[in-house]
């Protein structure tokens, strides 16, 4: 009778963590081969047949096809440079330049790959649309209500995923560090 | 005391196998992947274009709405595919996923050199029945080997703008993918 229940208690823990840690993996994504910069994480491998089993896990879950390697490589960033979240009701900056790369885009998206709602219909900016600095740097405001210049609506709401993809790029596999690629600096500013 | 931290252990221990069984069969089993989900609008072998992402409705997460998007679900089942997708103005890229999704190849209009983007795609062993000599002769002809025997091919058209989307999207228009005949 002991050996029973300490079987079924073996078990239940098993279950437990097993899945547990299956859905914490796959929900929080995972560090294998991730490139961070600043705010910016990059998961160049997971567009390449080398793609490792986490990842090809969390793609099967979501249904989302990567961006292919020979196409582009996408960076996410879901809280600013210091680490706070990025909050929909706050302003966020976004300043400075971008690795080489034939183009850009930006998008926002929700936790679950939506594009964010907005009065504006604005999901996001292409390079050759946003206003530059004489000296080639850019910045973009993030905020739930029109702003001067580059101005991408939040739509309010608690948290969001900035995507940044370059495409047609030597940024990829081999890159490792900020001096291969620098990335635009992202601020938390006032809230409302 | 001993005997349940023994348990516990035990049970953690079995927790792991659980934790990367899972991992490794997820794709198996998942029911909402990207093939799944384009299998109920895409028939075979044909260049289908997608809608346009908006935050109500989108065909697959995190795609990104600034370009113009087509899918070829294939099925290599009957012959190799032939795809030719004529390149834009701005960008267009071609990108091969697995039936679970994995992007094993990808091309854009840079790298292919030309007007046009041709390809044959096939699986390791329908390219090991194309004659040797046709293989040489055809030297210009750009051949892709498919892991698998069904897939997705994703055509993707730039617009820099959002006034510059209409001409992405007839541009992809024109691509077409298909087996030979």
């Amino acid at each position: 009778m002991r050996l029973l229940i300490g079987f079924l208690f073996s078990f239940a823990v098993a279950a437990a963590f097993g899945l547990g840690l299956t859905q914490f993996a796959l929900t929080r994504g995972t560090a294998f081969g991730a490139i961070t910069i600043g705010a910016w994480t990059a998961w160049p491998k997971t567009g390449t047949a080398d793609i490792d089993p986490y990842a090809r896990a969390a793609i099967a879950r979501s249904g989302e096809l990567p961006i292919g390697s020979g196409d582009g490589v996408a960076f996410f960033a879901s809280s600013d440079d210091t680490g706070r979240p990025l909050d929909g009701r706050c302003t966020v900056i976004i300043a400075g330049t971008t690795p080489a790369a034939r183009f850009w885009t930006m998008t926002l998206y929700d936790l679950d790959g939506r594009l964010v709602a907005n009065a504006a219909d604005r999901y996001g900016f292409t390079s050759q649309e946003i206003a530059r600095r004489a000296d080639g740097n850019f910045e973009i405001v993030l905020a739930p209500r029109a702003r001067p210049g580059n101005w991408l609506p939040t739509g309010g709401i608690d948290r969001y995923v900035m995507v940044l993809r370059l495409y047609d790029t030597p940024v990829g596999v081999a890159t490792r560090t900020a001096k291969d690629a620098a990335m635009p600096a992202v601020t938390s500013g006032v809230c409302t | 005391m001993i005997r349940w931290l023994l348990w516990l252990l035990g049970g953690m221990l079995l927790g792991g196998i659980v934790h990367l069984a899972t991992v490794l069969l997820l794709p198996r089993t998942a029911t909402q992947d990207a093939y799944t989900r384009l299998s109920a609008t895409a028939p075979a072998n044909s260049v289908v274009p997608l809608p346009a992402p908006t935050p109500d409705d989108a065909v697959l997460p995190f795609m990104d709405p600034a370009f113009a998007t087509a899918v070829c679900r294939y099925d290599l089942g009957p012959g190799p595919l032939k795809l030719r997708v004529p390149v834009s103005q701005a960008y267009t890229s071609v990108s091969f996923y697995t039936r679970a999704g994995v992007a094993y190849y990808a091309i854009n209009d840079r790298a292919a050199g030309r007007r046009t983007i041709e390809l044959d795609l096939m699986t390791t062993a329908q390219r090991a029945e194309v004659p040797e000599d046709e293989e040489i002769t055809a030297a210009d002809r750009l051949i892709v080997e498919s892991p698998t025997p069904t897939g997705l091919i994703l055509v993707r058209t730039f617009g820099p703008e959002p006034g510059l989307m209409p001409m992405a999207q007839r541009a992809l228009a024109a691509a077409r993918c298909g087996t030979q005949s």
